[in-house]
């Protein structure tokens, strides 16, 4: 990986954190009041994985996808704005944080119901072989997600077809409250793979070199014809299943684990890798600058947009 | 427009399978069963070999991720076709049916909607019991987004089946195996019948029978057996079971006064107790006596041949019900 390719992960992963820490201010400060579920520390998964794909390939999430949608170039007014349930928010103030859209860059919605995206990214890469456009889904989910139907019989489907799709499972080894092996009897989530006859790896997802090579590896078996990938990216959320919260809500105590991961924090790993590669660390603060500058933007751009009109509470229920 | 020709309604639902899959490469079909006619009948015989494997796919037991991937596919601008050969299974599916593909609209402004088909098929009786025979079309029904069609007819079979691919909604189409012999005419060129619009197939004075699927041709030889007995019966096939179709049902209760409302599911919330509600709601000083319904009793399908047949709604049960509310005495 070139610096310059480096520097722009960097970017992504920066864009991402700092929308993340405002996003967590505003919860904290009462002036968001939908559920947020924050990515801060799992960066590298998102921006690492969307490295790999095209404008045009489709990108699933879930309840915690702001990161997706970022990495993926989804623009950061109308995300603030469907934040503060604006009309001028991607989904005109219907959906909040946990439903995220932005066609333009492949994202057709991101929905909070635990693993309901995995069979619509077999769906969209159903799509893409019956019309060999070339494109590559790509489903993000968590640990928890593998525990549900869904997830084994789209697997399984997608082995059989041969489908272009890769699986991201971001394993931050909690779902909601319950660790992870309070859930499973071995943490072996990338094994799935092997049962479902298709490939799988797992990866450091705190660190974006070895995630954008994981991905590259998975996106071009995709875009080749060789099938669907399971990629188990091992990582950790700093704040709190849903809110700002630190280290505890739902009544979880996680301190411990949180001081073993906070350095492998994968923003400043990126930049270390930066720093060593001789880039100028006012360059880097630039960087952050910018993207400040652009989640104030996008904030302010929130705060001045009209909410959607009681008249308007039927609207949308069809096309 | 052609001549039409009599075919039965599983030939017509073929032939709509046949003209969607030669018109439009965005249509494609996916569920279990569908190289073999003994889950879906003779509604899709040698379908798969015509349009191919690729197309017609025959999928995994996993009603789950076929169902799911088929909203998928219908948000990347594809048009599937999802098939349940028994209605029960697709509760397996109720995730990406009901707080996937009816919200999607809603809950992103509008900006895209879901042009898939779910065709559940409703095969019940045979002594096939509790999950081998359930007609849910009113658990459906309860949920925004989502659009439901019944045909009754050979015709509509074709045309609603059409219309249902075309909608660029998510639309339910239940048909029954009931039917499928059921002869009608149909035209043999590519035709819609509109989401929304019941037909009244017999027209009466005394009373409006509104019923739906296999249970209209029940209500027009009860309206038969009525009319042997000097009682003139509005028979209304409702076609559209979500959006229904309002105005076709006051008007006729405008003329007759009286109403029966027919349907294959069960009593509690059903299709038969939304009708009557809104009746009763919008068109209150039309009627002339009580609302009355005909549907299964709050009762899982038993199995017993003898049961059965205390259990369906048909002809005998509907004409009984007509009678009653007239004050006139039963057919036997």
């Amino acid at each position: 990986m070139n610096t310059s390719e480096l520097r722009d992960l960097y970017r992504t992963m920066v864009r991402i954190r700092i929308a993340e820490e405002r996003i967590a201010d505003l919860v904290e400060a009462g002036q968001v009041k939908c559920p947020c579920h924050l990515y801060i520390g799992q960066e590298a998964v998102a921006a690492g994985v969307c490295a790999a794909l095209t404008k045009d390939d489709y990108v699933w999430g879930g309840h915690r996808s702001h990161g997706h949608y970022l990495a993926k170039g989804g623009a950061l007014d109308p995300m603030m704005a469907e934040i503060f349930g604006k009309s001028t928010g991607c989904s005109d103030g219907r959906g909040g944080s946990m439903h995220l859209y932005a066609a333009e860059v492949g994202i057709l919605g991101t929905v909070p119901l635990v693993a309901a995206t995995i069979p619509l990214a077999v769906g969209t890469a159903l799509a893409s072989k019956l019309r060999a456009d070339g494109r590559v889904s790509v489903a993000f989910f968590g640990d928890g997600a593998t525990e549900e139907g869904h997830f084994h019989e789209s697997m399984n489907m997608a082995a059989v077809y041969s489908l272009p799709v890769v699986f991201v499972c971001e394993n931050n080894f909690y779902a909601s409250h319950m660790g992870l092996m309070e859930r499973r009897r071995a943490d072996n989530i990338a094994k799935s793979a092997d049962a479902h006859g298709m490939a799988g790896e797992a990866v450091d997802g705190n660190d974006i070199q070895a995630m954008v090579a994981s991905a590259e590896r998975a996106v071009s078996r995709a875009r080749t014809g060789g099938g669907p990938t399971l990629i188990e990216a091992r990582t950790f959320r700093w704040r709190g299943h849903v809110g700002p919260a630190w280290d505890m809500d739902v009544g979880v105590k996680r301190k411990d684990e949180l001081k073993e991961w906070l350095p492998r924090d994968p923003v400043a790993r990126a930049r270390t890798l930066l720093v060593e590669a001789g880039v100028d660390a006012a360059a880097l603060d630039a960087v952050v600058a910018k993207e400040t500058a652009a989640v104030d933007a996008a904030v302010e751009f929130a705060r001045r947009s009209p909410s959607p009109s009681a008249d308007e509470l039927n609207r949308h229920v069809f096309v | 427009m052609s001549e039409p020709r009599t075919l039965n309604y599983a030939a017509a639902i073929r032939e709509a399978f046949e003209q969607l899959l030669e018109h439009d490469p965005r249509v494609f079909v996916i569920g279990q069963g569908l190289w073999s006619p003994w889950y879906v009948g003779s509604s899709m015989t040698d379908i798969d070999k015509k349009f191919g494997r690729g197309r017609i796919i025959d999928s995994p037991v996993s009603e789950n991720a076929t169902t799911g991937a088929a909203v998928g596919a219908a948000l990347a601008g594809m048009r599937p076709i999802v098939v349940h050969p028994r209605m029960d299974f697709m509760l397996l599916a109720v995730d990406p049916i009901v707080n996937q593909a009816a919200n999607w609209s809603y809950m992103f402004g509008g900006k895209r909607g879901v042009p898939v088909v779910f065709r559940p098929i409703i095969n019940r009786g045979g002594e096939q019991a509790a999950q081998h025979s359930q007609a849910l079309q009113a658990l459906f029904m309860h949920v925004p987004g989502l659009k439901l069609v019944m045909p009754a007819t050979a015709h509509d079979a074709k045309g609603l089946l059409i219309a249902a691919v075309n909608d660029g909604n998510p639309v339910m189409y239940i048909d029954d195996r009931w039917l499928y012999a059921e002869q009608g005419q149909v035209p043999q060129e590519m035709y819609s019948t509109p989401i929304g619009q019941a037909a009244i197939r017999r027209a009466g004075g005394d009373v409006t029978v509104v019923a739906s699927s296999y249970l209209v041709p029940q209500a027009l030889k009860a309206a038969d057996d009525l009319a042997s007995r000097g009682i003139s019966a509005e028979v209304i096939d409702l076609r559209s079971i979500k959006p229904w179709d309002k105005a076709t049902v006051y008007g006729s209760v405008g003329r007759t006064g009286r109403l029966v409302i027919a349907d294959g599911g069960w009593r509690t919330c059903g299709v038969a107790a939304e009708i009557a509600a809104s009746v009763a709601e919008e068109a209150f000083d039309a009627l002339r006596a009580p609302i009355v319904r005909v549907t299964l009793p709050d009762t899982p399908a038993p199995m017993s041949k003898q049961l059965e047949d205390a259990y369906y709604v048909d002809a005998r049960q509907i004409g009984d019900a007509v009678a009653r509310l007239l004050g006139v005495a039963s057919a036997v």
